[in-house]
């Protein structure tokens, strides 16, 4: 027998491999263009869109763009002494041609988040720059006073280096400056560290509340005859169909100093008239609020992991001798662990990233770093900054998410 | 066996009814003795799970009182009443070891790490399963996780051990070397040991005395041997083996003997059971093993026309389907000798049986 091994062919005498890969490509290709549309559509209005924003955070070119000939002259700059002539000269063409085209005041306003007061000093001098003569260098300085500080000159050129970190570092409350690198900022001005924390807090507590809350109701759920339960599961989901503006503003009509709860409390003599509760727009409404809104995240995968758990381990414990405490401590908690896993990490997460009701019951204590995000997005236009806290919250996010991993195991999660 | 003074599990009327309109249990009575391995055996909605659960402690009973050598456990919660249980689907917990699981129980009770080590490892070793001792559930076999839950029932000693259809899950031939082992753990353990099957043959493989249930009631109470051969009515005798059944109504009852005219005019003489006086309605059960077919009649024997529908060839046996007084469901087993291989279908020839294996029983249409 020769010591050879044949590849099997197929009946026609092709390769059985080559055959099969033929057959069950065409599956896969037709299992291919069924998720193709929902791929192509998640590519389009997430994966670039975050993309996009998270590039945002580590680069900025509005100087490069509109004054790219004084950018580039500054990269040859010492830092340490006032620029020369050159440098004076590029800038004064620049802001002349700025001027015309009506882009100083973008210019202005990137500078200005580097230095306060760079905006005027930016306007006015480019008003000027159209009729300026050389020598140049005397003429700005003329024009300004700004322009004889090395500071300013400093900020000029950070601002003009298109890849920075300047936008993470601002997002932690650090400051960047062209000598001595990363500074922390002054106490009064460090805000987002605060927030950060803040909103950590605030998360881990609305998630320790809808677990306290969740547990008992899930377990009903799960345990109740089908027709109770059914009932039950049609009160949890009741939140889910209504508007999320709804139910905030309602929590506002309950907890407002002249709403149902405080009335209640003056009422039985809890507290009197002239010193009411403030219940809402600060940290309590928040949490309260919150709470109210994720508690379904909570319940819901609580429910479907009891749900697979027969009473008889319960039983069986008590038979062999375990108090009802002992057998839920030792034997029902411990399979439930699934659950509160995924629920816990849901109602975080999704806490973490929350906007609306915040920004509705939260007044000055009780806004989260997307309200910041949010405020950097629409009002203060300084969207790499915004891009910096966000990918901030993400990393954290994601870092948490691994701890899990770490801690619990990402496999003991179950959601359904 | 039985000492009906001072029974070790005592139901004493006991009812259940879950809704307060229909009983699931009614007047219940049994008395159990130390060492006994009685089975619940019954169709399900019997009645015979519940019983089970309000000895547990799981169910209270609504009515009659339960008692655990001497004493009332009615109101005792299960985690006092110290009986082991193995449930249906064995409650082994899945998040435990195997060691962690047979040591549970003992570590309940405040028991000494040395001790529980010992412990556990004499009941890992009465099951043969020493070797797994690390091993989580999900990793054992049905079997292996049978004897885990086996071994966990009895590892803290109680005196009593309950079985809710413990090997409904098992393949058959697991099944049946398993009901070996039980039977051989409650022999040399001598526990009381209270199963709930719906399988007969486990039931009479197993069990010094079966209670068979139906509708909430116990239809009979009796060793094996006397529940196979003397059911006392049509449901005993219906449920427990293969039976074939004759209607007819009785003329007389003289002696302990029915004589009892069947539906197509055919006298047949049985063993008066459970029937009523004269003009009464009555079933009668002959088992198919007891019947013979013959081409003449037998001396002795009664004997009733009938006519070869069906011929099953079983190896050790013939599974015979015949027609007789109208009833074309007639089994009879005929034992493969070599003299009987001669059964032709269509065949018209005599079926006959013992008076005292033909038994008159209640009618149950």
């Amino acid at each position: 027998m020769p010591n050879v091994i044949e590849p099997i062919t197929a009946a026609d005498g092709t390769p059985l491999k080559k055959k099969l890969a033929r057959a069950l490509f065409r599956s896969k290709i037709r299992a291919a263009g069924l998720v193709l549309p929902l791929f192509a559509f998640i590519l389009c209005t997430f994966v670039v869109p975050i993309f996009a924003l998270m590039v945002q955070g580590v680069h900025n070119d509005t100087f490069h763009t509109y004054m790219p000939r004084t950018a580039e002259v500054l990269e040859d700059w010492d830092g340490s002494s006032l620029p020369g002539e050159l440098i004076f000269a590029t800038l004064a063409k620049e802001l002349a041609k700025t001027k015309k085209e009506r882009t100083v005041g973008k210019v202005a306003t990137r500078v200005n988040r580097q230095y306060s007061g760079a905006r005027s000093t930016f306007t006015k001098t480019a008003r000027k720059a159209v009729k300026m003569e050389a020598p140049f260098k005397n003429a700005i300085l003329k024009a300004d006073k700004k322009w004889k500080r090395v500071e300013f000159w400093q900020a000029i050129k950070l601002t003009s280096q298109t890849w920075t970190p300047a936008f993470y570092g601002a997002a932690l409350d650090y400051e960047l400056s062209l000598n001595d690198g990363f500074e922390r900022k002054a106490e009064k001005e460090r805000i987002h560290v605060k927030l950060f924390w803040r909103t950590l807090v605030i998360s881990a507590v609305v998630m320790g509340f809808c677990l306290l809350l969740g547990y008992p109701v899930a377990y009903l759920l799960a345990t109740l005859p089908l027709k109770t339960s059914n009932l039950l599961m049609i009160l949890v989901l009741l939140p889910f169909w209504t508007s999320l503006l709804v139910r905030t503003t309602a929590w506002i009509a309950i907890l407002q100093s002249q709403g149902v709860v405080n009335d209640i409390l003056v009422w039985i003599g809890v507290t009197s008239n002239d010193s009411r509760f403030s219940l809402i727009y600060n940290m309590t409404g928040t949490v309260v609020a919150m709470t109210h809104i994720l508690l379904p995240f909570m319940v819901l995968p609580l429910y479907s992991v009891m749900k697979t758990i027969p009473s008889s381990y319960v039983r069986a414990a008590r038979s062999l001798g375990a108090t009802p405490t002992w057998a839920f401590l030792k034997i029902y908690l411990p399979q439930t662990v699934p659950g509160i896993g995924a629920g816990g990490l849901l109602v975080f997460i999704l806490a973490i990233g929350y906007y609306i009701t915040p920004a509705l019951v939260g007044g000055q204590s009780g806004v989260l770093i997307s309200n910041m995000i949010a405020f950097h997005m629409k009002s203060s236009l300084n969207w790499s900054l915004a891009a910096a806290l966000g990918g901030i919250l993400l990393g954290g996010v994601l870092l948490l998410y691994w701890a899990y991993d770490r801690v619990v195991g990402i496999d003991n999660v179950k959601l359904g | 066996m039985l000492d009906s003074i001072d029974p070790f599990v005592r139901f004493k009327g006991v009812q259940k009814s879950y809704d307060g309109e229909t009983l699931v249990v009614k007047d219940l009575n049994l008395d159990i003795a130390a060492g006994e391995f009685v089975t619940m055996l019954g169709p399900s909605g019997s009645g015979k799970t519940t019983c089970l659960m309000m000895l547990a402690g799981f169910e209270t009973a609504t009515h009659g009182e339960i008692q655990l050598g001497g004493r009332s456990i009615n109101n005792i919660p299960p985690h006092k009443r110290g009986i082991g249980m193995v449930f249906q689907n064995y409650a082994l917990f899945p998040h435990l070891t195997v060691v962690e699981n047979l040591a549970f129980p003992l570590k309940v009770r405040k028991m000494s790490a040395v001790e529980v080590e010992e412990k556990v490892n004499k009941a890992l070793d009465m099951v043969q399963m020493r070797a797994f001792s690390d091993r989580k559930p999900a990793q054992l076999s049905g079997g292996q996780q049978q004897r885990i839950a086996l071994a966990r029932a009895l590892v803290f000693e109680p005196d009593l051990v309950l079985m809710d259809e413990p090997l409904g899950a098992l393949d058959k031939q697991l099944r049946e070397h398993m009901q070996y082992e039980i039977k051989h753990i409650h022999e040399s353990l001598g526990v009381t040991v209270v199963y709930v099957t719906h399988d007969q043959s486990e039931a009479l493989t197993m069990s010094n005395r079966i209670a068979v249930f139906d509708d909430g009631v116990i239809q009979q109470l009796a060793d094996p041997v006397t529940l196979y051969e003397k059911p006392e009515n049509a449901f005993v005798a219906q449920f427990i083996g293969e039976n074939n059944r004759l209607m007819g109504t009785v003329k007389d009852v003289a002696k302990g003997v029915a004589t009892v005219a069947l539906d197509n005019g055919d006298i047949v003489k049985a063993l008066a059971v459970n029937v009523g006086g004269k003009g009464e309605r009555s079933l009668l059960s002959v088992r198919p093993e007891r019947c013979i077919v013959a081409s003449e009649k037998t001396q002795g024997l009664s004997a009733l026309n009938g006519r070869i529908e069906e011929l099953i060839y079983l190896g050790d046996h013939i599974r015979c389907r015949m027609n007789v007084a109208g009833d074309d469901e007639f089994i009879v087993k005929v034992p493969n000798t070599s003299g009987q291989l001669g059964l032709v279908i269509g065949a018209e020839v005599f079926v006959g049986w013992e008076t005292n294996d033909c038994r008159a029983l209640d009618y149950l249409c």
